[in-house]
């Protein structure tokens, strides 16, 4: 029996009026990679950001349904959502380092949470940016603008700034769409490995690289989760006609 | 088509023509202040007039010192009130309020630019110098008094630049930092306002400009005796007022002291921006 982390449960959004997610039922388990893919518009970065309720900065975003997380109702008044988020690390698409020092973009969230002794934010800074792969890269000139990092070494930065948290989920929203095949190369590397201490959520327009590192694979359409499977099931014989087309690039 | 077009050539030269005129005529100001102030600066001394505490015109006594020390201390006074109040009230209409609110108080703001300096003075003079005089003591006409007008009338300047170069701040600096965990507050202390510090430094310098330059407003309720000011509730005279006051009778060398007044205020605000522009690299720099 596999330990149920996220109950996604008759869960829809909407812009406006207009519905994004409709009515989705997913259960994602602890430990696993969850590959998302679908074509554009299909809702898979809204969910994301559902999951760690950054929805909420979009006006006139509202939800219906329920999401438990370890069986906290995240869209209940009285949840803390800065901590949601902490516990909820996420990589956007286009990598956006905050505009100071590889060092403090790693210590940000520490010290956001009161992190002051220089030996630990060190320490950890270091351990994010190993785990990241990026640590060989930048070790010698930590203190230099993240700005001037090339975007393949600025993704992994992000990575390692969500890993500073401490995070039990990472949502990663194409995180190698501007990348070149070997920085790609090295993220899906990261994540095979961040794996085992991490439940890892990763939408991504390309099909091949949930193929790549993605347990099981959900896909959705036009707001809706058409089918959700292991990954070797989703790529082989999927059981919805809309999965093979999409998976076989007949639209999208 | 390597050679631009004559058409372009003649539009181009024009437009260098027109600017070359704007440089001259700043440059024949410059210089005519200079010409007319200096030789009285060197006759009587560098020194006599930077740090000299007494102004006897008709006496040929001409210390400066006391005007140099009125303007910088009610600039400083005007910063003081009008920095935190017009960064306070930009960074609540792009962060914190409602874009409707936003959009109906930022022209609100801009309309209190184009008051005119007398009329600040004006109210200044009827209700702000009696409430000093009454409740803190001493003439009312005071270094405080310029401070709070002139702090009042940075704001427009101040809220209006800030706004821009917070607006000019990318959202996805604002996203990254909210998805770390960050409060709404703690991004704009954290992100968004080192992010937006060179446009906030240039504001804050064009308010210390417009502080440093304005006469009538000071005039009108400085008290404008040209003694040291011996507390914020003191009369003080500023190097603008210096010159506006005495223009009209004065005459000779008299006149020319008046001129050497605007060239130390000239040179102030050159060192005052260049400092202020220096700080500004410095930081953005890191």
């Amino acid at each position: 029996m596999k330990d149920i982390a996220i109950q996604v449960i008759n869960f829809s959004h909407f812009y406006g009026q207009q519905p994004s997610l409709k009515n989705i039922n997913l259960d994602i388990y602890r430990g696993e990679i969850l590959g998302i893919i679908g074509p554009a518009r299909s809702g898979k970065s809204t969910f994301l950001t559902c999951l760690n309720r950054l929805n909420d900065l979009i006006p006139g975003s509202r939800v219906s349904g329920k999401i438990l997380i370890d069986g906290l109702d995240i869209y209940q008044p009285e949840v803390d959502v800065a901590a949601l988020r902490r516990r909820l690390g996420m990589v956007f698409a286009t990598p956006v380092p905050l505009p100071m020092s590889i060092y403090d973009n790693v210590a940000f969230g520490p010290r956001l949470q009161g992190q002051t002794d220089r030996q630990k934010l060190d320490r950890l800074v270091e351990d994010c940016l190993d785990k990241a792969g990026l640590w060989a890269e930048v070790k010698d000139r930590l203190k230099t603008s993240a700005l001037k990092l090339s975007g393949g070494q600025q993704q992994r930065l992000c990575l390692a700034r969500v890993l500073a948290l401490k995070p039990e989920y990472i949502l990663l929203d194409e995180p190698t769409s501007g990348l070149d095949p070997i920085s790609t190369m090295k993220i899906e590397a990261t994540l095979r490995l961040l794996k085992k201490d991490y439940t890892i959520i990763l939408v991504t327009n390309n099909t091949k690289q949930a193929a790549r590192v993605a347990d099981r694979t959900a896909f959705f359409l036009m707001g809706e989760l058409i089918e959700v499977d292991e990954t070797e099931i989703i790529f082989t014989r999927p059981s919805d006609k809309r999965t093979e087309n999409y998976i076989e690039g007949k639209f999208g | 088509m390597i050679r631009p077009k004559p058409n372009d050539r003649l539009i181009r030269l024009s437009l260098l023509t027109v600017a070359l005129t704007a440089i001259t005529v700043l440059a024949v100001i410059t210089i005519f202040i200079f010409e007319q102030g200096l030789p009285v600066m060197v006759k009587y001394g560098l020194k006599n007039f930077l740090f000299g505490q007494d102004w006897y015109p008709s006496e040929k006594s001409f210390g400066l010192l006391p005007m140099i020390v009125g303007s910088l201390l009610v600039t400083l006074g005007a910063l003081l009130i009008g920095v935190p109040l017009g960064l306070a009230s930009a960074i609540f209409l792009t962060e914190f309020s409602s874009r409707r609110l936003s959009r109906l108080l930022k022209p609100v703001f801009e309309l209190l630019a184009g008051i005119p300096s007398v009329v600040y003075g004006f109210l200044g003079l009827m209700f702000l110098v009696p409430f000093i005089r009454e409740n803190l003591g001493g003439p009312g006409l005071s270094v405080l008094a310029a401070s709070i007008i002139l702090g009042i009338m940075i704001l427009p300047t101040i809220i209006s630049i800030s706004i821009d170069s917070i607006r000019a701040v990318p959202d996805s600096y604002r996203e990254g930092s909210i998805a770390l965990g960050a409060t709404k507050w703690q991004t704009v202390r954290m992100v968004v306002l080192p992010a937006a510090r060179s446009g906030l430094v240039a504001g804050i310098i064009l308010g210390m400009g417009r502080a440093i330059g304005e006469t009538m407003a000071v005039i009108m309720v400085a008290g404008n005796a040209a003694d040291l000011p011996a507390s914020w509730l003191a009369p003080v005279r500023t190097l603008t007022s210096n010159i506006a006051l005495e223009m009209a009778y004065a005459s000779g060398e008299h006149r020319q002291a008046l001129f050497a007044t605007g060239v130390v205020l000239f040179v102030i605000i050159m060192i005052l921006n260049f400092l202020a522009n220096l700080a500004a690299r410095k930081q953005s720099g890191r």
